[in-house]
């Protein structure tokens, strides 16, 4: 068991550009953390840089107590499950467990008892002797979670290892991985582009976005703090309310409302930020009300998603299941939960 | 495209079974002429039913031989042919998988380069090449060798570019898994890769053996000893004796038993063979 430790880490394939840089990021041993961000971001580059499938361009890995920057990925100590599984075809699922500990010269009495136990978890226990193509994906990505688990390593890598199964598995996988990595309490580096999957999981997210962190917590203060726009922008579903807006004196001017944001903010042009789920339908004649006329319903079945523009733009809000909804919507959100970034950079101002 | 059309299923059996006929005509003719006595056909006629010599032509071609057309026995040849072409098919599957392995999974200097110059030799095969290859083989002092044989047939090109499609289609997530799992170079050739290709290997191996099998001008050229003579080139020289009358019973005993190991060798691996063809399944 042991932590990994990234400082200042990039990665450039150019030499000149930079795909992923100054990546600093400790985790703790037996922590999860999950690296989100959109396709392209760096998040597969940097969990490869920790696997050793990539050389790192600058800073240092360390796993454990030991830099990792020139060793092997067979010398890690780490373990990975890949998004298309990567099981040997030609072996069976025995075969794939033991391939790793028979490389490393182990003695097959203990093979056979570590592929016995990592069966016995996964419940794979009854086709140990089939091949990987007689298997269904979700049992595929058992076998592939085998393989890591067999090894004891002192991390798990995660590659976006359930974007190939279907919506329901899944979710159902979701949690059985979230169990196991508790019971077994390895250290975890889980990649994925899927917000919910990464709040699901993390006991902390690093949201990144062109090669930058943007934001490291715990998964609530993510999501109730934004540190950016973009990540305010990012985790939620639905996604947050982003709308141009003008600050002066602690107030903006809104839809015909006016809505106070808090004191102590500079005045000038800011991005005015309101989750759909706070904001709250209000009486016409509310003090700050504004009013959204409505364009369509989404329907959840638990609750309404509202879609409507207020001065040109699209702007969500949820409401419960049963609330009948007209023509227009007179809205209203409650000031500490207004989200103000700035206009130019995005960084969070309140 | 299922199609109930009388007339154009009557066709394309026509077609097929004309084509059969062409084909296997020859080689009955082969076979009825090697149960006739010697001068049953130089008579003009050929016969199209079995003679009554049965199997004696069969007998002396593999025991005694055919002294006159100083034709040794021809299990001697038989064999010489079986050790060329099993030694040209495994020697150009080992030779072409480990370039390949080479061109696909290492960086050296001039990697392209080199897959070119391999791809080049395509244009290249024994009959363009066959006076240098000839000096080089005999200022070795590989003439009347099973070496000299084999050796300057063992490169190919179609087999490493084949062997490289087949490592380009392995995801390199397996290659990284397996790195992962410890396997150093050669051991994913060995653990991965030559268990992935299996069935590529079996479809090269009967194309090759037969290629082997049926080489005529390189042997003809470095054999001059007996005990080095190909069933190929054996048969020529049986075919082509000074001052007397081939003795046609002979010469096609010894075709239909020169064409027996491949048949057997097609037949045996038909079922991996076509799987290596279509298989995509990696």
């Amino acid at each position: 068991m042991a932590g990994i430790v990234l400082e200042g880490v990039g990665k450039s394939y150019d030499g000149k550009t930079l795909a992923v840089q100054g990546i600093n990021l400790t985790v703790a041993d037996g922590e999860f953390v999950v690296l989100v961000g959109p396709s392209g971001c760096g998040k597969s580059t940097l969990l490869r840089m920790v696997a050793g499938l990539e050389t790192i361009s600058e800073g240092t890995v360390s796993i454990g107590d030991r830099v990792v920057n020139k060793v092997e990925p067979a010398d890690r100590d780490i373990a990975m499950v890949f998004q298309n599984y990567a099981l040997y075809p030609h072996m069976s699922v025995r075969q794939n467990l033991a391939y790793g500990l028979k490389n490393r010269k182990m003695d097959r009495a203990e093979i056979a008892r570590r592929v016995d136990e990592a069966a016995k978890i996964l419940e794979i226990g009854e086709y140990l002797d089939r091949k990987p193509r007689a298997l269904s994906g979700g049992q595929r990505q058992r076998v592939a979670m085998g393989r890591a688990i067999v090894r004891d390593p002192a991390a798990f890598l995660f590659d976006e290892p359930l974007s190939n199964l279907d919506a329901k598995l899944r979710v159902t996988m979701r949690g059985e991985i979230r169990l196991l990595q508790k019971r077994l309490g390895t250290t975890s580096l889980y990649v994925t582009h899927d917000q919910v999957e990464a709040m699901t999981l993390a006991d902390r997210l690093v949201v990144l976005n062109g090669g930058r962190v943007e934001q490291i917590g715990a998964p609530m203060d993510v999501y109730k703090r934004p540190a950016s726009a973009f990540v305010a922008a990012f985790i939620g579903s639905p996604a947050m309310n982003l709308l141009p807006a003008v600050l002066s004196g602690g107030t903006v001017q809104f839809g015909g409302g006016r809505v106070a944001v808090g004191d102590g903010l500079p005045d000038g042009r800011i991005t005015l930020g309101i989750r759909p789920e706070d904001l709250r339908p209000a009486a016409a004649d509310e003090d700050g009300a504004f009013e959204m006329p409505v364009a369509y319903i989404e329907e959840l079945g638990s609750q309404r998603l509202v879609h409507g523009s207020i001065e040109g733009e699209d702007v969500v809000c949820a409401v419960p299941a049963e609330r009948p909804v007209g023509e227009s919507l007179h809205l209203t959100a409650d000031p500490a939960l207004l989200h103000v970034f700035d206009a130019q950079s995005g960084a969070r101002l309140n | 495209m299922v199609e109930d059309r009388p007339f154009l299923n009557f066709l394309a059996h026509l077609v097929l079974v004309i084509g059969v006929l062409i084909v296997a005509f020859p080689v009955y003719i082969a076979v009825i002429a090697s149960t006739h006595g010697p001068d049953d056909f130089l008579s003009g006629m050929i016969p199209l039913l079995p003679g009554d010599r049965g199997l004696d032509a069969y007998r002396a071609m593999l025991t005694t031989g055919l002294s006159t057309s100083g034709a040794p026995p021809l299990g001697g040849m038989m064999l010489n042919s079986l050790i060329m072409a099993l030694g040209v098919a495994f020697g150009k599957i080992a030779i072409s998988i480990l370039s390949a392995f080479a061109i696909v999974y290492f960086r050296f200097p001039l990697r392209t380069l080199a897959f070119w110059m391999i791809f080049i030799t395509l244009m290249l095969p024994v009959e363009v090449r066959i006076f240098p290859t000839y000096k080089v083989v005999a200022d070795l002092g590989m003439l009347n060798s099973y070496p000299g044989l084999i050796v300057p047939l063992i490169a190919s090109a179609t087999a490493t570019f084949l062997f490289r499609q087949v490592f380009l289609t392995i995801p390199d997530e397996l290659v990284e898994a397996a790195r992962i799992d410890g396997a150093g170079p050669m051991k994913f050739f060995r653990d991965i890769l030559v268990p992935l290709s299996r069935t590529n290997m079996a479809a090269l191996f009967v194309i090759l053996f037969i290629y082997g099998w049926n080489q005529y001008l390189w042997p003809l050229l470095i054999t001059t000893d007996s005990k080095y003579y190909t069933i190929v080139t054996g048969i020529k020289r049986m075919a082509d004796v000074a001052d007397s009358v081939p003795q046609w019973n002979y010469v096609m005993a010894a075709v239909v038993l020169a064409m027996l190991p491949p048949v057997i060798v097609v037949v045996g691996m038909q079922k991996l063979f076509v799987k290596g063809l279509v298989d995509a399944e990696k």
